[in-house]
């Protein structure tokens, strides 16, 4: 059994958003919507100021929220630990982004354009239909996980099978990997650091880690 | 841990929700109201009263309720698709107990019988419980989570429904002693509310929702209950209808201003948190920050 999972290194994040955009380039997510972004935290107080980088999105819970609610079994968790919508039977009722603690699921009611009413020809290539009026959010780029288990590739390792994101992560803040194998690269990372997962103390036992120090 | 607020705009502290708008809150407002009106119906029709108005008022609103959420949802023709997760999802329960609240209803209203009026108030007590739970289940707002907003819910439904019995008493005179127990559910109410804003001072909650919240406060305090329950106290001592229909008039307006509330301005997201700073080159690691939290909170408080 395997259980995908994200590792990110805060230490090394520089809040360039290259993920945002490698995301929004992958997905093509309309203006407005964004399925992964950076926070850009301020802290302190002068002069003890700091400023930390945070890459949010699905945090692809082993118990999420967002599928316990989910009327419709639109949103499901699969074995291997992605959480997953149908946008075939999403009625758009919004429940879910009221159960995501992480504000990763957004619903689009209309059609949006980077200019104006009309798309350009890139976002008229790629505009899909299913997508409106139903809850979207980040995938893990499960296309690609799904290639993996046809491949014998290994996603986080073989960039064809890994999140655009964490390929395009210019400092090497992002990693992907199999949580069950001890020897893959976020087990080993996550072995070697100190780590938490955002809103804890909530039960969702979230799939993204983040990395603040070593052991 | 730190609590101070960040300068940056980028979405980190909680924001109100704008997902559900006053459709869905109407969902929660006349929902709740009819299944408190079935149910003190259908302990009206136990002691042989005629109660096939009130139950068809009751069905109305929890049908306008539903004619609001489903003119809300991104795909309303897929809307059948609701009953799909019976195991764990509130929603499906709640549009579970409809059809079957209905079907009871009409029964109840073509019957005039006693058996499928208490059935429709136990399927709109249902209703309400399930309502209670929606709200109870999603973890990513705050004021909706916390244990004690489910008994809220359901009080100010039960009180809800007894303040449109109460109102009833104007054409229904022979309603009007239903007073009592509108002034026992009001001040159950008041309990309710006041352990709700309490336990939230308390615990902690982002301070958009505290404000939103305190905001109403005193009105729903003393204007919502406090006031109401002496009416309708005043209404048994003296025998007048009237002033338990106003003390009824006051407690579900409060109540539908509450809901409101609660699901449109108090909504607010959880935000961002991080226990630990990262250490950055050879510095330390830093106290952890929860942005629009805490400080806020107890500032309100106080």
């Amino acid at each position: 059994m395997k259980r995908y999972v994200m590792a990110i290194d805060l230490r090394r994040c520089v809040g360039c958003q290259t993920c945002t955009a490698a995301c929004k380039t992958t997905n093509a997510t309309p203006p407005g919507v964004q399925w992964r972004r950076v926070l850009d935290l301020e802290s302190g107080e002068f002069p003890d100021v700091r400023r930390s980088f945070v890459p949010v999105a699905c945090m692809h819970c082993a118990n999420p929220p967002c599928e316990e609610v989910c009327p419709t079994t639109a949103t499901k968790k699969r074995a291997d630990g992605l959480v997953t919508i149908d946008y075939d039977i999403c009625i758009g009722c919004a429940n879910c982004i009221m159960a995501c603690p992480y504000e990763a699921r957004s619903i689009q009611h209309e059609a949006r354009y980077a200019y104006g009413d009309q798309p350009m020809a890139s976002e008229a290539a790629r505009f899909d239909p299913d997508r409106l009026g139903v809850a979207t959010k980040c995938t893990f780029c499960k296309d690609r996980i799904d290639l993996a288990a046809r491949t014998g590739q290994v996603p986080g390792r073989d960039p064809e099978v890994t999140p655009a994101c964490v390929n395009a992560c210019i400092s090497g803040a992002m990693h992907f990997g199999d949580l069950e194998d001890a020897a893959s690269n976020v087990s080993q990372l996550l072995a070697q650091t100190e780590h938490f997962r955002m809103h804890e103390e909530l039960g969702t036992e979230p799939s993204v880690y983040y990395i603040w120090d070593r052991k | 841990m730190s609590t101070q607020l960040p300068q940056s705009p980028d979405r980190i502290s909680p924001r109100q929700q704008g997902n559900w708008d006053w459709r869905a809150a109407s969902n929660f407002i006349a929902g709740g109201s009819g299944g408190g009106l079935l149910l003190w119906s259908a302990l009206i029709a136990l002691q042989g009263g005629d109660v096939r108005l009130l139950q068809a008022a009751g069905l109305a609103l929890i049908a306008a309720g539903l004619t609001c959420v489903w003119f809300e949802i991104g795909r309303p023709w897929r809307a059948l698709n609701t009953f799909r997760h019976f195991g764990s999802s509130w929603m499906t329960r709640e549009a579970s107990v409809a059809p079957l609240l209905f079907a009871s209803g009409l029964l109840a209203l073509w019957s005039g019988e006693a058996l499928p009026a208490i059935t429709t108030g136990v399927l709109g007590l249902a209703f309400l419980y399930a309502q209670a739970r929606i709200l109870a289940a999603d973890k990513g707002i705050p004021a909706w989570r916390h244990p004690r907003c489910r008994p809220l819910v359901v009080a100010t439904g039960l009180t809800e429904g007894a303040g449109l019995l109460a109102c009833a008493s104007v054409v229904a005179p022979a309603l009007w002693p239903v007073a009592w127990l509108l002034a026992l559910l009001a001040g159950v109410r008041l309990l309710a509310w006041q352990r709700y804003l309490a336990a939230l001072n308390q615990d902690g909650a982002p301070a958009g929702a505290l404000k939103a919240l305190h905001r109403i406060d005193a009105e729903f305090r003393w204007g919502g209950n406090a006031v109401p329950a002496v009416l309708a106290l005043l209404a048994l001592a003296t025998a007048t209808p009237l002033l338990a229909a106003a003390a009824g008039a006051l407690a579900v307006i409060a109540g539908w201003r509450c809901k409101y509330t609660l699901v449109c301005r108090a909504a607010y997201t959880q935000g961002f948190a991080l226990p630990k700073l990262p250490v950055r080159g050879r510095g330390k690691s830093g106290a952890g920050v929860k942005p629009g939290w805490n400080d806020i909170s107890r500032r309100v408080a106080a």
